[in-house]
């Protein structure tokens, strides 16, 4: 039996489906554990070897691999809420109680995706913690932090946009104050200082810009769902692929 | 086996196996060259194991959170949005209450616009602040004393922030504690606050245009002292730095302290405004 079932796994190993597919062996030797990392456009962003050290949990505590792993949680159901949510304020707030009634998997969904948009914040903290603990920003890394501040923010950026969307009370008035805190910027906002002397009015200034419109309202909807569902994702996809990049060529500053 | 391999891709491969890089890593387990041996290990299956774990874990605790067991963990939503009411008390999502509890000391231009560019620039500048080289690659206290504690601090500033928006504030943003009565109204009031000039007024004795011109003086006068302080008495730490990241350095930690300084004199001395312009008030 175990001669059949060892066959068949050799027929299919080297069918011709088979190796167009994974062009390498089982990684069982070392060639093939090399080959995996050189041959699979997932796995090419680890290097084929590293430092034992750099495997300690209590180094990392996998917290920048988990901030990842929310991201790609929050697309992919937010690409099955995009399915069943239309940004109108007639619609909006409906579609959201039909996501959690009777839309299959929709309330599941709609969780899986607001907690991990709050684990996502709260890991992203943690990380960027962890990296000043360990003075991993130090040279060469120095511009690699930089470019996790900016993922911070996007990561912030994307929550709050978020929020606007169900169209709620809590929503409106959140996107509200926040919005109310813009026209108080500085020399951009008409309620900040030196904001009216350079001209800005309630129907001209970056809080009009932000919301499109003096009040929030549908054109802000829409704006936010396009900088959350659009925008900030590329924006951050672009930063990730920085970031991820420079860990690579800088190597890991796990314990020497 | 090697052969077909070779046929089936052969040109993806070739480049493969012709780079140098990837003979170094194929050799390095088989031959010991020149270098000392390293202690490496193989990112498969070692490294890969450890994130699928991880991966599976949170992904099992994000699972039964999610599956609906109970009303208390679903994802809230309440009532239609109407422009008529504004929920009391309106909380902004629990990572920027930090900001919003910094509303009731600061003016919004401050609170929401120039507190948390400065906290953004003043992350990004770390790591071209810090020029102590030790401490990289593993935890250290003792090695890095002023840098960890200046960026626990400036992190504890802002989870308490976060805490006392959260847990501490109810109806009209006045302080509940969880004991208390959420649902009921507190009185308005409390003590009634001044400017700073007009204690300066009414205890020093200056007209109005001269304490207001006073303020002007201290506000400058806390960041020259406050500069100029280490570049006396701790001429290392300057010599360290130099004047560039000196300046940058003692710009944001000076601005940092002023937040809690702001916040003791407000809470202490009933102080509304350090600093009164025509254009904008601290």
């Amino acid at each position: 039996m175990n001669g059949l079932l060892e066959k068949l796994q050799d027929k299919i190993l080297h069918s011709q489906l088979w190796r167009s597919i994974f062009r390498h062996g089982v990684p069982d030797t070392d060639y093939n554990r090399a080959m995996v990392m050189f041959s699979n456009v997932f796995l090419h962003l680890h290097p084929v070897k590293l430092k034992r050290g750099a495997l300690k949990i209590r180094y990392t505590f996998c917290l920048g691999g988990l901030t990842f792993f929310f991201f790609i949680a929050l697309t992919i159901t937010g690409v099955f809420l995009m399915f069943y949510y239309v940004p109108d304020t007639r619609q909006a707030y409906q579609n959201i109680r039909d996501l959690q009634t009777v839309i299959y998997f929709g309330n599941f969904m709609r969780n899986v995706h607001r907690w991990s948009a709050h684990a996502m914040v709260f890991f992203v903290w943690l990380h960027m913690t962890r990296v000043f603990l360990t003075g991993s920003y130090k040279p060469p890394r120095e511009f690699n932090w930089v470019v996790g501040v900016i993922l911070l923010v996007a990561t912030l950026l994307l929550s709050w946009t978020g929020y606007l969307l169900p169209w709620d009370q809590l929503s409106l008035w959140a996107i509200t104050v926040g919005t109310k805190m813009a026209e108080a910027t500085p020399l951009l906002g008409y309620a900040g200082p030196f904001g009216p002397e350079l001209g800005r009015r309630i129907d001209n200034d970056v809080r009009f810009m932000l919301i499109g419109g003096t009040v929030v309202g549908q054109n802000a909807l829409l704006r936010f769902y396009v900088w959350h569902c659009i925008a900030l994702p590329l924006v951050a996809s672009l930063f990730l692929a920085v970031h991820f990049w420079r860990i690579r060529k800088d190597g890991f500053s796990g314990p020497l | 086996m090697a052969t077909e391999h070779e046929e089936r891709g052969s040109h993806f491969l070739e480049k493969e196996l012709n780079s140098s890089r990837f003979m170094e890593k194929v050799k390095e387990t088989t031959l010991r060259v020149q270098k000392e041996p390293e202690d490496l290990a193989f990112v498969w299956p070692h490294l890969v194991y450890i994130e699928f774990i991880c991966l599976l874990l949170t992904a099992v605790i994000l699972v039964v959170l999610s599956m609906g067991l109970s009303p208390s963990l679903n994802a809230p939503l309440e009532e239609m949005a109407s422009p008529d009411t504004t929920p009391n008390p309106m909380k902004a999502p629990w990572y920027f209450l930090g900001l919003q509890e910094l509303l009731v000391f600061f003016d919004p231009w401050i609170a929401g616009v120039v507190l948390p560019v400065l906290i953004i620039m003043g992350l990004m500048a770390i790591p071209y602040i810090d020029p102590n080289p030790k401490g990289k690659g593993y935890y250290t206290f003792s090695e890095r004393r002023i840098a960890v504690l200046t960026f626990l601090f400036g992190l504890a500033l802002w989870y308490i922030l976060i805490v006392v928006g959260v847990w501490l504030r109810g109806l009209d943003w006045q302080w509940y504690w969880p004991w208390e009565d959420w649902t009921v109204h507190k009185p308005p009031g409390g003590a009634q606050l001044v400017d700073l000039e007009v204690l300066i007024q009414k205890y020093v004795g200056l007209a109005p245009i001269l304490s207001n011109l006073a303020t002007y003086a201290i506000m400058a006068g806390y960041y020259v002292v406050g500069i100029s302080v280490p570049f006396l008495l701790f001429r290392k730490f300057y010599k360290s730095l130099g004047f560039i990241r000196y300046s940058i350095t003692m710009f944001f930690f000076l601005t940092m302290m002023g937040v809690p300084l702001k916040i003791f004199l407000r809470l202490v001395f009933d102080i509304k405004y350090v600093l009164v312009t025509p254009w904008f008030k601290i």
